[in-house]
């Protein structure tokens, strides 16, 4: 039975106006525009316990405002929404306590206090025994590797290790349903990896179903077995990675590096598109349905003197970014 | 832990966290309490001049006057006359998602931050100010103008009944206050018209049984006398002990009313609320 129901969720947004400048903003006093914004325009999907699922989508496409309707905070206009087979909005207290949320732009720890002091808030504000505290505190500390922040107050810690601090505090309550809203945004590489990491294990060995959004791909790649798009509140695609790949293009690029002195070549074959060029490296884009990979390299390879090639599949970004064009606006 | 015990956990631990994070600002106490005293003083000086100049009669003897402009001083941080500086922050920077996300009643949440806004600020005041009027100003030979002792034993009791009282109604309308942020951002408008009439209409201003006869009718049927004029009025002996019971009950009334309009408000505000930045 799947954990998580949405059925054609909407939501409209209505956002005052205001013409620019002083005239504009007198104007606004006596007479206010409204425009309509549809976050959600008929979102339907469902998940199944112990899924990762990764919620893509351009800036404004309804990421943020599923994630809101699916946490109970926002309350949809129309459509039906269903976690562990409640409402969320209408027995918010009891769903909020059976998930973790963690908006990756903002902390849910107190500023002023020592970490530590924040897990022992929620504690009580969850009202998690001392025991089962006390157990998924270190659990956390271990995974998360945070036995040295504890005492640190929030406000002097890096965006990293706040980010690995958040992320405990949001499960001290082991919830089986883990919300994570841009987690890794404004990471360094070394912090990417580690929160990457942990929500993976988190999700194998632990069961812990993770909806997942983010504009940064390599999180997809390294952890999504599915991937919901969501353009202009509507849902673009829904898939494992792959399906997603096949449905926007069969494309494949082929990457060669020209040797010296072939650098004005062109490469006019009817079967490609050059993508770009940089220097001495040409990026072609080919469908391998009309022309064999082996039969394209045969064919380069002997009109041109080449140092080195590869082929490989378009990378996450220019699938999403196609995905994205075509959308209807 | 017993039910009652794990029902009210979150909202103590909420309490207990914010009182002892504003105990912190012991410096800006300090400062208040001699901007307070001068202000004091010169109401004082006020009042004194003017029971002189006339013969008609007050309405309240001008030692009463004189112990309710300390009480006034004193108290002065329980007035909600604020908002609170976490919630507005997160209602701006969109960090109340957050708070929606707790299991608990954000309404009663929200009381028990109201509550440690209330107390740890006026404890910080109400003992050294009080130190100060009642035994200090004597001492520098200003005795007519200190603040003195409850009349009777009675009175003091009464009066430690409807301070309390006060404290639950000014955290329900200081919760108004900060509910109000949903629909004002910058929350400067309401907040500041709100704390000029929460200060005239209390009575911290001007005690209230001095202002003109035509208004007393409406300013009884106010809940801010709740805060300031009846309880301070029960303590300097101008509302007798055997008639507490009427104070007590107006302010429990208007409290119980603040509390349901504040639910109602709240409600509507996270219905509505859309969280800035996405």
């Amino acid at each position: 039975m799947p954990q998580i129901v949405v059925e054609n969720l909407a939501k409209t947004f209505h956002v005052a106006e205001r013409s620019a400048g002083l005239w504009g903003a007198v104007r606004g006093l006596a007479h206010r525009r409204y425009r309509e914004v549809r976050a959600l325009d008929g979102v339907s999907f469902t998940i199944e316990p112990g899924e990762l699922v990764g919620y893509i989508g351009p800036n404004g496409a309804g990421k943020s405002t599923t994630v809101k309707a699916l946490a109970g905070i926002l309350v949809p206009d129309g459509g039906r929404c269903e976690v562990r087979g409640r409402v969320p909005w209408k027995d918010r207290i009891t769903h909020v306590g059976e998930i973790g949320v963690v908006f990756g732009q903002r902390t849910q720890l107190w500023w002023d206090l020592p970490v530590v002091e924040s897990f022992e808030l929620l504690r009580d504000i969850y009202r998690v025994s001392t025991s089962e505290y006390e157990s998924a505190r270190d659990e956390l500390i271990d995974l998360l590797d945070l036995k040295m922040l504890l005492d640190v107050p929030v406000r002097q810690l890096s965006l990293g290790q706040r980010m690995r601090c958040d992320l405990a505090a949001a499960l001290l309550h082991r919830p089986p349903i883990l919300f994570l809203d841009e987690p890794t945004i404004g990471l360094d590489a070394v912090s990417k990896l580690a929160v990457r990491d942990f929500i993976r294990r988190l999700n194998r060995e632990r069961g812990v179903t993770v909806i997942l959004t983010t504009h940064d791909m390599d999180d997809i790649e390294a952890l999504c077995t599915r991937v919901i798009v969501i353009g202009s509140g509507k849902i673009l695609s829904d898939g494992t990675l792959a399906e997603l790949r096949a449905r926007v293009t069969r494309e494949r690029w082929l990457t060669i590096d020209l040797a010296d002195g072939e650098s004005d070549g062109a490469i006019d074959d009817p079967d490609v598109t050059v993508i770009r060029r940089e220097g001495q490296r040409v990026c072609l884009a080919f469908d391998p349905q009309r022309v064999a990979p082996a039969e394209l390299i045969r064919r380069v390879t002997s009109r041109h003197a080449i140092h080195d090639l590869f082929v490989e599949n378009p990378p996450i970004e220019a699938i999403v970014a196609r995905l994205y064009s075509d959308a209807p606006r | 832990m017993d039910g009652f015990t794990s029902t009210i956990l979150p909202y103590r631990a909420i309490l207990s966290a914010r009182f002892r994070m504003l105990l912190q600002y012991r410096a800006a106490a300090v400062a208040g309490l001699w901007t307070q005293i001068f202000f004091g003083l010169v109401l004082i000086m006020v009042y004194e001049a003017f029971y002189r100049s006339g013969d008609a009669p007050k309405p309240m003897a001008l030692a009463q006057v004189v112990s309710y402009v300390w009480l006034g001083q004193a108290l002065f941080a329980m007035l909600p006359w604020n908002v609170d500086g976490e919630v507005a922050g997160m209602i701006r920077t969109g960090a109340v998602a957050y708070e929606l996300c707790r299991p608990v009643d954000l309404y009663w949440l929200w009381y028990a931050r109201a509550v440690a806004q209330r107390v740890a600020p006026t404890i910080l005041r109400a003992v050294p100010m009080t130190v100060l009027a009642m035994l200090l100003l004597p001492r520098i030979g200003l005795g007519e103008w200190r603040l003195v002792p409850p009349p009777t034993l009675a009175s003091g009791v009464a009066f430690g009944g409807a301070l309390l009282c006060a404290l639950l109604l000014g955290c329900a309308i200081t919760v108004l206050l900060n509910v109000s942020l949903f629909w004002t951002i910058a929350g400067e408008g309401i907040v500041v018209m709100g704390a000029a009439a929460v200060s005239f209409l209390s009575g911290m201003i001007v005690p209230l049984p001095l202002l003109p006869d035509w208004s007393q009718l409406v300013l009884r049927w106010l809940p801010f006398a709740g805060l300031v004029d009846l309880p301070f009025r029960v303590y300097t002996g101008h509302i007798a002990p055997a008639d507490v019971s009427g104070v007590l009950l107006r302010q429990v009334m208007w409290t119980l009313v603040l509390i349901g309009i504040g639910r109602w408000l709240l409600a509507r505000g996270m219905r509505r609320v859309v969280i800035q930045g996405g």
